[in-house]
């Protein structure tokens, strides 16, 4: 007899009794489902976080606030209130700092922003007028605020295309925005510009903000001295390590700290950045690697459970077919068979539920929609051979049973 | 007692079957001793409890006697391992059960087919002999029925198709007509008495004594003992 026969046959077993197949196969749908899921809006987490770092260029630096690494224990990013507007003009007006090109000082938070009886809820950035030619911002239509902006504290915004939409409706002009006027929080501002459409998702998109003078977020706005982070421009990529010594004994001097292991502020490339993000996606990824083995464990579990009730229910059959010449190699192959069958059909509808979640996930949070093809290798092999390792006990178990035994089984 | 030129298909010596529950020994077998000629008609007939289950079961190869010596178209059987028996069951004896035992919601002739995918016969012979034998067995037109589409004469008219088609030495019945109504009975054994025209040697175990008039030997078995070996002058 050969693995063809066996295979249609097997097939055939499993048909008769489609319900418990079914419910058999569920637990590996589930479970591969949800490797495949998880791990594929992992990678496009990952792919839309990297792409937003390297938009970034090669040639900036990060200024935060916060700890330095101490010991083990990390402060908070983000969370520190020790770089100020200061500490940009004094590194901007530094000629002796040959290496920095331009500095940016930002300060950014969320805010509920009203127009009329329309809202929503987006990143305000309080920046300095370069700010949006050295990033590469186009102002699309109207303007961009000046200086003397910035010096006066004046109530203006420039929006995002998205911001356009969300406040305007899905027909807006960017002409039809200009000079109307918004809430941000509990002030009104004056919209003087609308950005290009650039595209971008998740968590910075940056069709999705709203640029006001620095001045006016911290002074007005929110009530702050300090900045979020201080972004500076370096004359090229050689000259990386020279910025941000410079930048960093500048501002230790400024702070009154000796020691640079105490610093109150971080210097961080694309690199850096590149590295934290893969690490922490990697724990993610590990962790829920690890949740979706248990799940497929269970699953597992399940096969092995049904395939027993399998070999106990059909103990005449399988006596009968001993009785008929099957060798112990043969009965353990069907049943094996049919266990792998279970475990691989259910692998597969996994992965086809995996994929259809990742792409409703993706269209509705408009991210990246990415397959993780390595993920449904995995799933493939994975379900194959959990097939075989919980079919193998009751085939095994089938194979050993006496003909005798089984025929007069009732 | 073997005749010159009669080839003998069956040689079973001091065959004895010991039972151990726990402490309790049960003697199923006790130093049975015949031989079956090729061609011949044996009816094995005993009451309940006599021990004719474990011979036929012996005879089958689906069990091993615990000692003695069983000699089956010349080759010893009493040793053989899983396998090896499971070889011997496919290619020598073609088995017809009590509750025809045939596999559920399936076509009679996939049934019949079965022994001879385990011998690994090419599917297209496979196919041809079955429907030979089913034709044999006058079931040419339930050959694509499944089995609980029949009735029980002819699920058991199945089963003896699937006997016949690996050509065994012999025919191993084990009470053919015990659940079959007396007119389908007679229908099986006139099969029977037709096979055995045509040289297939037939053991067939029962306790009905009407049943046990057809063949043409009738060995009696009482408490795990040979008592009377008759032929009959058919």
């Amino acid at each position: 007899m050969n693995y063809k026969e066996l295979f249609s046959e097997s097939i055939g077993t499993l048909l008769l009794n489609k319900m418990r197949t079914g419910l058999a196969m569920l637990g590996i749908v589930i479970g591969i489902g949800s490797v495949i899921a998880l791990l594929s809006i992992g990678e496009a987490s990952t792919k839309s976080i990297t792409a937003q770092i390297q938009a970034l260029g090669a040639n900036i630096l990060t200024v935060s606030p916060g700890a330095q690494r101490s010991g083990l224990v990390r402060g908070a990013q983000g969370g520190g209130t020790t770089l100020t507007y200061d500490d940009a003009k004094a590194l901007s007006s530094d000629k002796t700092l040959t290496a920095l090109k331009t500095v940016l000082p930002v300060y950014n938070a969320r805010s509920q922003v009203v127009y009329q009886d329309a809202n929503t809820n987006t990143q305000i950035y309080g920046v300095t007028p370069e700010y949006l030619g050295a990033r590469n911002i186009k102002v699309a239509t109207g303007g961009n605020f000046s200086e003397n902006d910035l010096n006066a504290n004046t109530n203006v915004a420039i929006i995002g295309p998205t911001v356009l939409t969300d406040l305007w409706g899905e027909s807006a002009t960017a002409t039809g925005a200009i000079g109307q006027m918004i809430r941000i929080g509990a002030l009104n501002f004056n919209v003087i510009g609308v950005t290009e459409v650039k595209g971008g998702s998740g968590m910075s998109n940056q069709d999705d903000m709203i640029y006001i003078p620095l001045t006016t977020a911290q002074k007005k706005l929110y009530g702050v001295k300090y900045l979020s982070s201080i972004i500076v421009e370096t004359t090229g990529e050689s000259v990386m390590t020279q910025a941000m010594n410079q930048i960093g004994y500048t501002l230790l001097e400024r702070h009154h700290i000796k020691d640079t292991t105490k610093a109150d502020f971080q210097i961080r490339n694309q690199q850096d950045m590149l590295n934290t993000v893969s690490s922490v996606t990697g724990t993610l990824t590990s962790l829920l690697s690890g949740v979706a083995a248990i799940s497929l464990l269970v699953g597992g579990i399940g096969i092995m459970n049904i395939m027993l009730v399998t070999v106990t229910e059909r103990t005449r059959e399988i006596g009968l077919r001993k009785a008929l010449g099957a060798k112990d190699k043969l009965i353990i192959t069907q049943f094996l068979m049919e266990a792998v069958i279970l475990t691989f059909v259910g692998g597969l509808i996994g992965i086809v539920v995996g994929i259809i979640l990742a792409y409703i996930y993706a269209t509705s949070t408009s991210g990246l929609f990415v397959v993780s093809l390595s993920a449904v290798f995995l799933a493939f092999a994975v379900s194959t051979i959990i097939g075989i390792i919980f079919g193998w006990y009751p085939a095994r178990k089938a194979a050993s049973l006496q003909p005798i035994e089984a025929l007069r089984y009732e | 007692m073997k005749t010159k030129g009669e080839k003998s298909i069956i040689e079973i010596k001091n065959i004895c079957k010991v039972y151990k529950v726990g402490e309790v020994e049960t003697i199923a077998l006790d130093k049975v001793s015949f031989s079956i000629a090729k061609g011949e008609y044996v009816a094995i007939m005993g009451p309940s409890g006599s021990g004719k289950s474990t011979l036929m079961h012996i005879l089958g190869g689906l069990d091993q006697p615990t000692t003695g010596i069983y000699k089956l178209d010349g080759q010893n059987v009493e040793a053989m391992t899983g396998d090896e028996l499971a070889e011997i069951r496919n290619k020598k004896i073609g088995f017809v059960f009590q509750a025809y035992n045939l596999l559920a919601r399936t076509s009679s002739l996939k049934n019949v087919m079965l022994p001879m995918r385990y011998g690994d016969v090419p599917v297209t012979e496979c196919k041809e002999r079955a429907i030979k034998y089913l034709t044999l067995v006058g079931l040419q037109d339930r050959i694509y029925h499944l089995t609980n589409q029949l009735s029980g004469g002819q699920q058991q008219r199945v089963a003896i198709a699937r006997a016949l088609s690996m050509n065994p030495a012999m025919i191993l019945a084990d009470e053919p007509t015990g659940n079959i109504a007396s007119a389908q009975a007679e229908e099986i054994m006139d099969i029977f008495a037709k096979l055995n025209k045509e040289g297939h040697t037939i053991v067939m175990i029962t306790h009905e004594s009407d049943i046990a008039e057809h063949a043409k030997r009738i060995i009696t078995i009482r408490d795990g003992r040979l008592i009377s070996d008759k032929r009959s002058g058919k």
